[in-house]
């Protein structure tokens, strides 16, 4: 093989350039910070035990593998011994209709993972759907954004926190049924999210809708455009980009907020995870906190990847830098 | 058999902070049909304002705005507006720029086929077929202000407003896009009225030059006919005596009647209140 040395030198170049940037920076930041942290948490000392160091933690999250695994195992079990006891029922007689019960194991770290992150898409999916089209309708119109921002203003800045005991009390009363679709601690984490979580996108939308260039303005104005085609076709696409800073911004508060939401409340999820290791306060414990708190900066930074990733195939200008 | 176009008394006032500023006082101006015309003068004079309300995007305060006998009554597409900044959606193609016109204009009386047709035949006039899929921001400054003006040819406006349509582009590019305008005004004969600062832009392509003195109270100067043969050729003209001579006039009363000088605080042209409002993220 015969390739001209320069574009071998220039690809070469590249590369390094490339992995100098992307990989080894990144690596060596993150080699510095376990570093520090090793150092750092052998010298902090609690009642239980030593600040949890990058070992202790890497020995937990294996733990906790473990006990996914093994829980799974259980399960598939139980429901093997049901089905077989059934069956053997069945067999002596014919007209047994045999009824599977769930399992009701405890709910490990990845239950838990699973269960946030399906609370956290509910309730920012719930947000969006509100906050969007009230936000085109606030940036388009000056009387309703004159009208509903100091309600805006003052619920913007309110704590789940404060939000969490009205949600409790309020989806206890009014969602009563038999055979419940969802969990009233579902309904309740999610609603906590949708209500803190939907203010940045109903403002960035708005913002975004009223700041509609002047010319396209006139365009749209010269052609009698209809009012739904003025804002399918002029309004959204240009207010797309501030909408998705909010969009981002939101799903990141989302996240934050189903934590806070899901300690308090004692409802399933990751929050909860963290909680019930702090009561129970064995040797383990601070170490399993640790993995969760890792696992939860880690799902809030692959949850705002995605959003990019859905913001890179909805813009049409893909020549706009994204980070 | 009442005036293509006649812009009647028109006077305009904008309420600003120290009062209302009067912008434009009683411009009459009658347009015949298939005519050309430029309006020229100092920047700020108000010609932008006098397009503006021709194409109803500003309510004249006093006088109006006839054309064909009726009342101009706020912006529509018998009254197309090439902007200056081409002002093409970003996020539609060249085709789907244009198409969003046609559509609104033709939507109950041309099928599917013939809209694309009528679609394809407006960019070929601009010669940007071969750029129908690709958006602006792929597109030369040039380019998109071709395709803005097959967006506004598209609309068969009875009278085609251009706004300094070829202000923002390199001499080059201007002449060329002049050219093409001239052949196409040829096959149209559309109604045009074009703001321009650009003397041998207003002398090779008008009909008539309506020259405007400064503002406030900006109104009328003078208006000069331009009795050229067409087709007219930028290189045959540059030596022609009339050229010159028309040429010369509109220098004259730009720099010698209407000599501007500029105030050492700029009076910024007061536009009609906008809510600006800017929600505090």
């Amino acid at each position: 093989m015969n390739i001209p040395s320069l574009s071998i030198a220039s690809l070469k170049e590249k590369v390094e350039n490339f992995s100098v940037k992307s990989l080894l920076l990144p690596l060596f930041g993150i080699l510095a910070f376990v570093l520090l942290w090793q150092v750092g948490a052998s010298r902090v000392h609690t009642s239980l035990g030593e600040f949890p160091g990058p070992v202790v933690v890497y020995e937990q999250w294996n733990s906790l593998v473990a006990e996914h695994t093994n829980e799974r195992i259980k399960e598939d079990k139980f429901y093997e011994r049901q089905e077989k006891r059934i069956a053997a029922r069945q067999a002596k007689d014919p007209s047994y209709v045999g009824k599977l019960r769930d399992y009701t194991g405890k709910p490990t770290f990845f239950d838990q993972i699973f269960t946030s992150l399906y609370t956290v898409l509910a309730g920012f999916g719930l947000a969006s759907l509100i906050a969007i089209p009230l936000g085109i309708l606030i940036g388009l119109n000056s009387s309703v954004y004159s009208a509903l921002n100091p309600v805006i203003q003052v619920f913007k800045p309110v704590s789940p926190l404060a939000w969490l005991p009205l949600v409790t009390m309020v989806v206890s009363a009014s969602y009563v049924s038999d055979d419940p679709m969802f969990s009233k601690s579902f309904l309740t984490s999610m609603f906590t999210v949708t209500l803190c979580c939907m203010w940045p996108t109903l403002i960035n939308t708005a913002v975004g809708v009223a700041a509609v260039e002047k010319d396209l303005l006139n365009v749209s104005k010269v052609l009698r455009l209809g009012w739904v085609t003025h804002v399918m076709k002029i309004v959204i696409p240009s207010a797309i980009p501030l909408m998705f800073t909010g969009l981002r911004l939101s799903l990141g508060i989302a996240w934050m907020v189903l934590i806070a939401a899901e300690m308090l409340a004692q409802n399933p999820g990751l929050g909860k995870f963290v909680w019930d290791e702090f009561q129970n306060g064995s040797s383990n414990s601070l170490g399993r906190i640790m993995v969760a708190v890792l696992m939860i900066g880690f799902i809030g930074f692959l949850l705002d990847r995605a959003m990019l990733m859905i913001q890179r195939y909805v813009s049409w200008d893909k020549t706009q830098v994204l980070r | 058999m009442p005036t293509h176009l006649d812009i009647s008394k028109v006077s305009i006032e904008f309420p600003t902070a120290k009062g209302s500023f009067k912008a434009l006082d009683s411009v009459s101006l009658k347009i015949e049909k298939g005519e050309f015309v430029s309006l020229i003068g100092h920047s700020g004079c108000g010609k932008s304002t006098v397009l503006n309300i021709v194409a109803g995007l500003y309510d004249a305060t006093e006088g109006g705005i006839l054309l064909d006998g009726k009342e101009v009554k706020g912006p529509g597409p018998e009254r197309a507006v090439v902007f200056q900044n081409h002002s093409l959606l970003p996020w539609l193609t060249s085709y789907q720029n244009v198409e969003l016109a046609v559509k609104q204009v033709f939507k109950k009386t041309k099928s599917k086929k013939e809209m694309h047709d009528w679609i394809m035949h407006n960019l070929e006039l601009v010669h940007m077929t071969h750029a129908a899929d690709k958006r602006p921001d792929e597109i030369s400054g040039g380019m998109k202000q071709r395709v803005g003006i097959a967006r506004a040819l598209a609309m068969e406006p009875s009278v085609l407003l251009m706004d300094e349509p070829f202000g923002a582009l390199d001499a080059l590019t201007r002449a060329h896009l002049q050219d093409s305008l001239m052949e196409i005004q040829k096959d149209l004969n559309n109604t045009v009225i074009m703001i321009t600062h650009d003397v041998d832009e207003a002398v090779l392509l008008s009909d008539r030059i309506v020259m405007m003195t400064n503002g406030p109270e900006a109104t009328i100067g003078e208006i000069l006919s331009v009795d050229l043969e067409r087709p007219r050729d930028r290189l045959a003209l540059a030596n022609d005596p009339k050229y010159v001579d028309y040429r010369a006039q509109v220098l004259t009363f730009l720099y010698e009647k209407q000599r501007k000088v500029e105030p050492i605080v700029a009076v910024k042209e007061a536009k009609p209140t906008e809510n600006n409002k800017v929600a505090n993220a």
